[in-house]
């Protein structure tokens, strides 16, 4: 109803609804060897309230009072004048005013009372949200911050009462928290680019096998103790793609995999091509997604309910939109046998030039 | 050999500080600027063996900096910057800069490169071969051997080895590369790169798909590196 409402412009309420009465009306009037003036009153009535839940209050006013000039004009005997004969049609006359414009009043009024309530629903969710991501994201930016404050404050303050070993632990940690919220960094950077909407993707030939190697050689210099294993086509043509976006798209794909299963765990990198389609799987052996949550996981910001990993939950959000940039489309599924299956398609140009001897 | 001198223009102190201490420590000899108007006074007042110019000074951009720097300055400039874009990286390159690394950077990295561009310039351009690693390229008997053993390639992969190991440790962009091996009516064609690269790698890489010595530079180019650089 709201949308109906905000989707026609006042005056053309006013027009449909002055027109749908006299329409109505006219009907009756047509009729009205066998209908009583009386009857009539209720058909216009009914039409009255129809107009109050659907139109604006101007609109709706306007209506109830042309039909009861109406009805009293041409139904209300004597016919064609204003003037009312009997007592009763004057006081039926005069609760058919009162009836039109209560049941404006009072449905114009519910619908304030819905719209207010709706507004501080949105505005309770909006509030929720931003309380999650500012949580989220102070966190996870705070973190790594406070670990090399406190290993700087260690090795500054605190020299004399600390071993080598606890030294070289304090850089370490210092090393991995820097590491961190680079990562951190990237991933606001990577999202604000996404959300400027001037991101265009820079297509060139790209080595798809190429690409997902680069990823995975980023991914494993992290000493990382899953099994990440490729299966490419090595005949599989070059596509016409972002090589960034596409090294990112598979990174984040991985590394969410990494961060969400167990040690030894296996993750199944696949691409093949299908009519000029892209098609890059990336699935893992762990316990899947929660099925209540999988719709929302490429939200931007949503974190998994009970993870206790680090992360922003921009990960998938940027997969998402990376390949939505390129013109594809990001499915993922829970397999049957455990685990989660992220699937990319691009529609993207191939060149089937893989190798040229004799130059 | 002398101490290297190295000049910093960078407008960020700890970054300087950062520099200089691991400049320092690994025998460089080291003078800062922090504005491009005093980096480029310097560098004329006492020409340094390297410069490492950073992009976002307050003064005057970094990429008119390196053009001005290479009306007369011919020693490596290194250009180290947050910016991240292909078009900014390809535009340093294209304005004369030698390499180019990305804010954050390890340090490993950054000196790794330092040598590389040093050794380039102090290297003899009329050699008649180039080593690498296992990797010897005569470049008079236009042949290649690994570990002693030839490796038979065609005359394309040839010419394409040779500039990449000519840059050695240097990024050399897909432009060049095109232009250079297939003249300039290919310079869209980058599928014939890809082709070639994916063949050269077969050929000198122990795994194709994991390269040590042609590394892909993601919407640049490439780099052929010696791992006892790293």
């Amino acid at each position: 109803m709201e949308l109906f409402i905000n989707k026609i412009s006042k005056p053309s309420q006013l027009l449909i609804s002055l027109s749908v009465v006299c329409v109505i009306s006219a009907l009756c009037y047509s009729l009205s060897v066998y209908l009583d003036y009386k009857v009539v009153a209720f058909i216009l009535l009914l039409t009255v309230s129809i107009a109050a839940v659907l139109f604006d209050i101007i609109p709706v006013f306007a209506t109830a009072i042309l039909s009861a000039l109406i009805w009293d004009y041409f139904f209300i005997p004597p016919h064609f004048t204003l003037q009312v004969g009997s007592t009763e049609d004057s006081i039926l006359l005069l609760m058919y005013f009162v009836i039109a414009l209560v049941n404006a009043v009072l449905t114009y009024k519910i619908r304030q009372i819905e719209k207010i309530a709706r507004a501080k629903e949105e505005k309770a969710n909006t509030v929720k949200l931003y309380d999650t991501l500012l949580n989220s994201l102070s966190h996870e930016l705070r973190t790594p911050i406070a670990t090399i404050i406190g290993a700087t404050d260690n090795l500054q303050s605190n020299n004399r009462n600390l071993t080598a070993a606890n030294k070289e632990d304090l850089i370490s940690e210092i090393s991995k928290a820097s590491f961190r919220l680079n990562q951190q960094v990237e991933n606001l950077l990577s999202m604000s680019r996404l959300e400027s909407g001037f991101l265009k993707p820079k297509k060139d030939w790209c080595d798809i096998i190429e690409v997902i190697y680069d990823a995975v050689k980023r991914i494993e210099e992290n000493n990382i103790s899953q099994q990440i294993a490729i299966n490419i086509n090595p005949d599989i043509p070059f596509f016409k793609l972002d090589k960034a976006m596409m090294e990112q798209i598979i990174y984040n794909l991985v590394n969410n995999a990494i961060q969400y299963t167990t040690q030894n765990s296996r993750i199944d990198i696949i691409a093949h091509c299908h009519a000029d389609v892209l098609e890059l799987i990336v699935e893992d052996n762990g316990k899947g997604f929660p099925a209540e949550e999988i719709d929302n996981v490429f939200n931007k910001f949503y974190r998994l309910k009970n993870t206790k990993t680090g992360g922003t939950g921009l990960g998938l959000s940027i997969v998402k939109g990376f390949t939505e940039a390129m013109g594809g489309s990001v499915h993922l599924q829970n397999l049957s046998t455990g685990g989660a299956r992220f699937t990319i398609s691009i529609a993207a140009k191939t060149s089937n030039l893989k190798s040229i001897k004799n130059e | 050999m002398n101490k290297a001198e190295v000049l910093i223009i960078d407008d960020e102190a700890q970054i300087r500080k950062l520099l200089e201490i691991t400049l320092q420590s690994n025998n460089y000899t080291v003078n800062q600027a922090d504005t491009a108007r005093n980096g480029l006074i310097t560098a004329e007042n006492h020409p340094p063996d390297m410069i490492i110019l950073d992009l976002g000074l307050p003064d005057e951009d970094g990429q008119s900096v390196l053009q001005k720097l290479r009306e007369w300055y011919t020693n490596p400039v290194l250009i180290l910057s947050v910016k991240n874009s292909e078009e900014e990286i390809i535009r340093a390159l294209d304005n004369g800069a030698n390499d180019y690394l990305v804010k954050p950077f390890r340090t490993g990295e950054l000196l790794a490169r330092i040598r590389s561009a040093l050794r380039h310039s102090a290297a003899d351009e009329g050699g008649t071969s180039i080593t690498c690693g296992e990797i010897t390229i005569d470049l008079e008997a236009r042949s290649i051997k690994k570990n002693n053993e030839s490796i038979k390639l065609t005359a394309t992969e040839y010419r394409l080895l040779s500039v990449l190991a000519k840059n050695e440790g240097k990024v050399v962009t897909h432009q060049y590369l095109l232009r250079e091996i297939w003249g300039p009516g290919y310079i869209n064609q980058s599928q014939y790169l890809r082709v070639f690269i994916a063949q050269l790698r077969k050929k000198i890489e122990r795994d194709a798909n994991r390269p040590e010595y042609i590394i892909t530079e993601s919407g640049i180019g490439y780099r052929f590196v010696s791992k006892q650089d790293y």
